[in-house]
């Protein structure tokens, strides 16, 4: 039934139950509707992303992937939540209740996903071994449920965290391959934390034109120039 | 012989669970108070409340019907069966071939249909809203827990628990996706089928939110007492259940002797009461949901248990 390299093969089996549980923690963000709680679940998203990356580190014995496992710990799991949960309580916005698409169509939606990320990637991937596909199938399907928060999350907030999970994503598909050069995974991380200095004034502009986070109001701004 | 040993390691397993069902409530309970920064009641609370009511003599309404009487007993029966066949510290004991998941919660569904039934009985608006509420629960939590049962009989190839818990305890699997997948999954199931507390709270009789408290209102005395311990008895049982699949090690098995048997005790204990912390924990951090919320909180578990299945496709590479 297994195929070599496959299962029972401890490592590989560890590092696919992280990649697993960085996935649940994606569909917790899409659960989650309180802001506060989103930021929670995306710290412990990025944990697990952690321990996926320093466990890779340990079986690939590559150092360069406990450097990756620490930027996602240090900057991912502690300091953007921390700068995320600033920003709330400087707006004032912390029992917001967003007011996305219900909670069971987006979860269906997001299921709908992941079979398609499965269904993309097996084909594809038919000649390597099972071990890298299902790492791509888990990463893609984060990333893609990152795009899905982007769509159907109505605050600005919302739809940064979900930006970042698709980053979260992108670096977990990253860690399962072999050699993935430090330069990059910085570079990312660097990105990230200017995106989120970027969002945060924005988040200010936007507020102070609207009294609102719900960006549904800059499309009446189109509208208005048109 | 063997059939002999088998039934001795069910007669133990029946009575340790019959004994301890209200000693995990207590401790949880216990657990709960502590977290919440009071002293608690004992651990054996339980036990003599179930005492104190069985010494006290029943009060009926006046039109309840031979169900009503007839329920408590029904339901506690229904769910003994199915402790029965829950492995505990043993594999192989004697209802090892019966102890197939799909039976196990048909009997348990029997008994919560049987106590929805009598909490309709009597005509009360509180029977009639919380029968309404448990059935729909169960209505939207069965789905998942039959995707669950459909992930495991794929992976190891049979519903029957006994022979998926010693397949896993074999390691012969590994540690998959799927079943992390689907232990978030039944978690949920088993949380709203014991009325746990972000689905209902089993601790308040004065809220309109209540589910199962509310149902079983009518009841009291003795009739309450057999309630109350097959309450107790499904959530060991659930927490065996959940043990059994997702932490099969440390069981014995059935032919081993006595002497593994006595090591494989605490071990189970340990492991139930570690998952028993953990809920109490759970329970001290969350807040109860609104009702309408639970269907939600279930078609989650109902998706993870459809995802889990997927994964089962990748891993295994039919698709």
């Amino acid at each position: 039934m297994d195929s070599p390299g496959g299962f029972g093969n401890f490592s590989y089996d560890l590092a696919h139950l992280l990649g697993g549980a960085v996935l649940v923690l994606t569909f917790g963000l899409l659960y989650q509707r309180r802001l506060t709680a989103v930021i929670n679940t995306y710290s412990v998203q990025s944990w697990a992303l952690a321990a996926a990356a320093a466990w890779q580190g340990w079986v690939q014995g590559s150092a360069e992937l406990y450097v990756a496992a620490l930027i996602a710990l240090s900057v991912k799991g502690v300091v953007i939540p921390i700068a995320l949960h600033r920003i709330v309580r400087r707006l004032d916005i912390h029992r917001t209740v967003e007011a996305a698409m219900g909670v069971f169509p987006s979860m269906a939606l997001g299921v709908a996903l992941v079979v398609l990320a499965i269904l993309l990637v097996l084909p594809s991937t038919m000649e390597s071994q099972v071990l890298t596909r299902e790492d791509l199938a888990l990463a893609l399907s984060v990333v893609l449920l990152g795009h899905l928060m982007l769509i159907t999350r109505r605050t600005a907030l919302t739809q940064v965290v979900g930006f970042m999970s698709i980053e979260n994503g992108l670096i977990l598909g990253a860690v399962g391959v072999r050699g993935m050069p430090l330069v990059v995974e910085l570079s990312v991380a660097v990105l990230v934390l200017v995106g989120a200095v970027v969002f945060g004034v924005f988040f200010f502009r936007i507020r102070e034109r609207f009294d609102s986070l719900d960006d549904s109001h800059l499309d009446r701004v189109g509208e208005a120039h048109r | 012989m063997t059939t002999l040993i088998g039934l001795a390691a069910l007669a133990m397993h029946v009575s340790l669970m019959l004994a301890l069902a209200p000693v995990l409530v207590g401790f949880i309970r216990w657990t709960r108070a502590r977290l919440m920064g009071r002293i608690g009641p004992s651990v054996w609370q339980p036990w003599r409340d179930l005492l104190r009511l069985a010494r006290k003599q029943p009060v009926l309404a006046e039109n309840a019907s031979w169900l009503f009487r007839a329920a408590p007993a029904t339901a506690f029966a229904a769910t003994l069966a199915a402790a029965a066949l829950v492995p505990g510290f043993a594999l192989g004991m004697a209802t090892a071939p019966l102890s197939d998941l799909l039976a196990i919660i048909g009997l348990l569904t029997f008994a919560r249909c049987t106590l929805a039934l009598a909490g309709l009985d009597t005509g009360t608006a509180f029977g009639g809203i919380g029968a309404a509420r448990d059935m729909t629960y169960a209505t939207f939590a069965e789905p998942a827990m039959l995707l669950v049962i459909f992930t495991l009989a794929l992976l190891v190839g049979t519903t029957n628990l006994d022979a998926i818990a010693q397949m896993l305890r074999e390691a012969a699997v590994g540690l998959r996706v799927s079943l992390g997948l689907a232990l978030v999954a039944i978690l949920a199931v088993a949380i709203a089928e014991n009325g746990r507390i972000p689905v209902d709270n089993p601790a308040t009789h004065l809220e309109l939110t209540m589910v199962h408290e509310a149902m079983v209102l009518e009841y009291s005395a003795r009739h309450l007492a057999l309630i109350d311990w097959a309450a107790a008895l499904k959530l060991l049982l659930w927490m065996t259940l959940i043990v059994a699949i997702f932490a099969p090690f440390g069981t014995a098995d059935a032919e081993s002797g006595l002497l593994v048997w006595l090591l494989a005790v605490p071990a189970w204990g340990l492991k139930v009461g570690v998952l028993a912390a953990v809920l109490a924990a759970f329970e001290s951090a969350t807040a109860k949901m609104r009702v309408f919320r639970v269907p939600e909180f279930l078609g989650v578990a109902l998706l993870l248990g459809v995802l889990a299945a997927v994964f089962l496709f990748v891993s295994q590479g039919f698709v």
